[in-house]
């Protein structure tokens, strides 16, 4: 699985109530919820962005709550990957489950800058920086995890296979 | 003879079928109970509903319980409620809590005694940990992990790690559960205990109260940790016993278990702590956070809304009056705090100070209702996040602390503490 997009960078601690804001939880349809995906850090953020961009990050990405919202939000805005240098534990198992595609890696991939093209390969977990050429190394996604999200996540990948 | 073992340890090992675990392992355990709100559980249902399934696998395990946007905020957050109640009728869900019947969760669940020690209990919300103030695994999850444990009853864990806190000291005046735990976040961070463990000892913990351990457990997420574990003793049995509607166990860390890291607190030098905008980590003594004018005061929520601390802000602000220009915002977290502070007298103490009452909702909290604030508002709120527009309006700020300084705060019209009024 290879994932091409533009990137967009955000500090460390990326809270949920960053990514989709608790005031608009009254619903959990996803493209209303994209409408206002990482709306506090960046209002016009869902109408910039593209298929397949990737959020570029620091540590801790998606702490706080548990809102299966906050990926669910990401990937209906057409976020590709989520790269940063750890994520919150809920949002790391809810990010699989919704079928949006995330990695870890360390310290280098903070050269990464704003509006740089990239590539990143899930098999190898190799990030491709195709503005500057710089390479990356980010932690591979395992096969039966890509196909998890290439289902859409965990339901629809065990539904599949009953 | 199994390896020593910490309590979190010990309670995956005996719900997973197993003699021992060790840290990193993965795990499918038995869920005790699980439980998700208005806002988590529609988005279960309707993955419960997709997978084609026809009932729950327990209908006396699982809990659904409208909290955050209730009395409804709007007709989509009726609309959530609704689902939610049309499900439990569907499916006998037994615990279903709804009006007058319905408190924040986090209270209400274990009010009930339906968690209990040496559960393993999973919940769609962040803040299910708060539990582990009785010695139960409990751990936030998202809705598709909710929805799976109501199809299975199971759920998978890595063993995680465990960090043993440990408090000592006497206690300084106006400190509690939740400037322990500040403290802690401002020391380790807002991913310290990220993926981990965390585990609560010495005899400070020892000597507390079940309202400031489940304030000090609530918190544990905001470390980013999976659990905040506290032994059981006497205190935990004494809340549990008359309250549990079933048996449990109750399991304790071996003495020579293992831990990642053990970190000692000197209690006897920390004061009443303020988080300051827009992290829980950004801690500081009460002494140093300097002149900070207030808009709102906010006490209630899963962190610190129990009877304890609604008594506290009531001896505090007895015979004062809120500052002039600030609202102060009330909330019992369950029916049942609610009746006790009506009985006690303190809703009264503070209606007359000048505060508005609210009815048991997560409401202001989250910027869901009741209290949202406007742009370039200030707020101090004995909650457990002040992330950037998390009580409303982007350009707000939230501080968070404990209830004696909310209550002095609303007094002073600035963060304060009692000892200036």
């Amino acid at each position: 699985m290879k994932i091409k997009g533009k990137v967009w960078k955000f500090g460390k601690n990326i809270d949920t109530d960053v990514i989709i804001p608790a005031r608009y939880l009254n619903t959990s349809d996803p493209a209303e919820l994209a409408k206002h995906c990482m709306e506090d850090a960046d209002p016009d953020f869902s109408k910039k962005i593209k298929p397949g961009d990737i959020i570029v990050a620091g540590k801790n990405f998606g702490c706080g709550s548990s809102r299966e919202h906050a990926p669910i939000a990401l990937k209906a805005a057409g976020i590709g990957c989520v790269i940063a240098l750890s994520f919150a534990r809920i949002f790391y198992r809810n990010a699989f489950n919704m079928g949006l595609p995330i990695f870890e890696c360390d310290e280098t991939a903070s050269a990464l800058e704003e509006g740089d093209e990239v590539e990143v390969d899930a098999d190898t977990g190799e990030i491709r920086d195709l503005t500057t050429g710089d390479i990356f190394k980010a932690q591979p996604i395992p096969p039966f995890m890509q196909e998890l999200v290439s289902d859409g996540g965990l339901i629809p990948h065990v539904l599949k296979s009953l | 003879m199994s390896r020593p073992m910490t309590i979190a340890e010990k309670i995956l090992a005996a719900h997973a079928g197993l003699d021992s675990v060790e840290p990193g392992q993965l795990v499918e355990v038995d869920v005790d109970f699980a439980l998700g709100n208005d806002i988590t559980a529609p988005i279960a249902i309707k993955i419960f509903r997709q997978a084609g399934v026809n009932t729950v696998f327990d209908r006396e395990k699982i809990a659904l319980v409208s909290d955050h946007f209730v009395p409804n905020k709007d007709i989509m957050s009726a609309e959530q409620a609704r689902l939610l109640r049309e499900f439990a009728a569907e499916q006998g869900i037994v615990h279903h809590y709804d009006g007058g019947e319905s408190g924040v969760e986090h209270v209400l669940l274990p009010e009930k005694g339906l968690v209990l020690p040496g559960d393993v209990v999973i919940g769609a919300d962040s803040h299910t940990c708060t539990y582990g103030a009785m010695g139960t695994f409990a751990t936030g999850v998202g809705s598709t992990d909710l929805a799976a444990t109501m199809i299975t009853g199971k759920t998978w864990f890595k063993v995680p790690e465990s960090i043993k806190f440990v408090y000592k000291g006497k206690l300084r005046p106006w400190v509690g559960g939740k400037d322990l735990i500040l403290y802690t976040i401002g020391d380790i961070g807002v991913d310290g205990a990220l993926y981990m463990a965390m585990e609560f000892t010495g005899p400070v913990i020892d000597s507390m109260s079940m309202a400031g351990r489940f304030t000090m457990s609530n918190m544990a997420i905001e470390a980013g940790g999976k659990v905040g574990l506290i032994n059981p003793d006497d205190t935990t049995l004494d809340y549990v016993t008359d309250r549990a509607v079933r048996d449990f166990t109750v399991y304790r860390s071996d003495e020579d278990a293992q831990y990642a890291k053990v970190i000692e607190y000197d209690c006897s030098e920390i004061e009443p702590q303020v988080a300051c905008p827009h992290l829980p980590e950004n801690t500081k003594g009460i002494s140093e956070v300097g002149n900070v004018p207030l808009d709102q005061v906010v006490i209630g929520s899963c962190t610190n809304g129990r009877l304890e601390d609604l008594a506290l802000a009531a001896d505090v602000i007895s015979g004062r009056r809120v500052s002039k220009g600030l609202r102060l915002i009330v909330i019992p977290t369950t029916p049942t705090v609610y009746i006790q502070a009506l009985e006690k007298g303190f809703l009264t103490t503070f209606l007359n100070a000048g505060a508005v009452i609210g009815p048991p909702t997560c409401g202001p909290c989250l910027g869901g209702h009741m209290g949202v604030l406007a742009k370039g508002e200030r707020a101090l709120s004995t909650t457990n996040r002040n992330f950037v527009g998390r009580m409303g309006h982007p350009e707000s700020e939230v501080y968070l602390a404990n209830p004696a300084i909310a209550a002095a705060s609303a007094v002073l019209g600035r963060i304060g503490s009692p000892d200036e009024l």
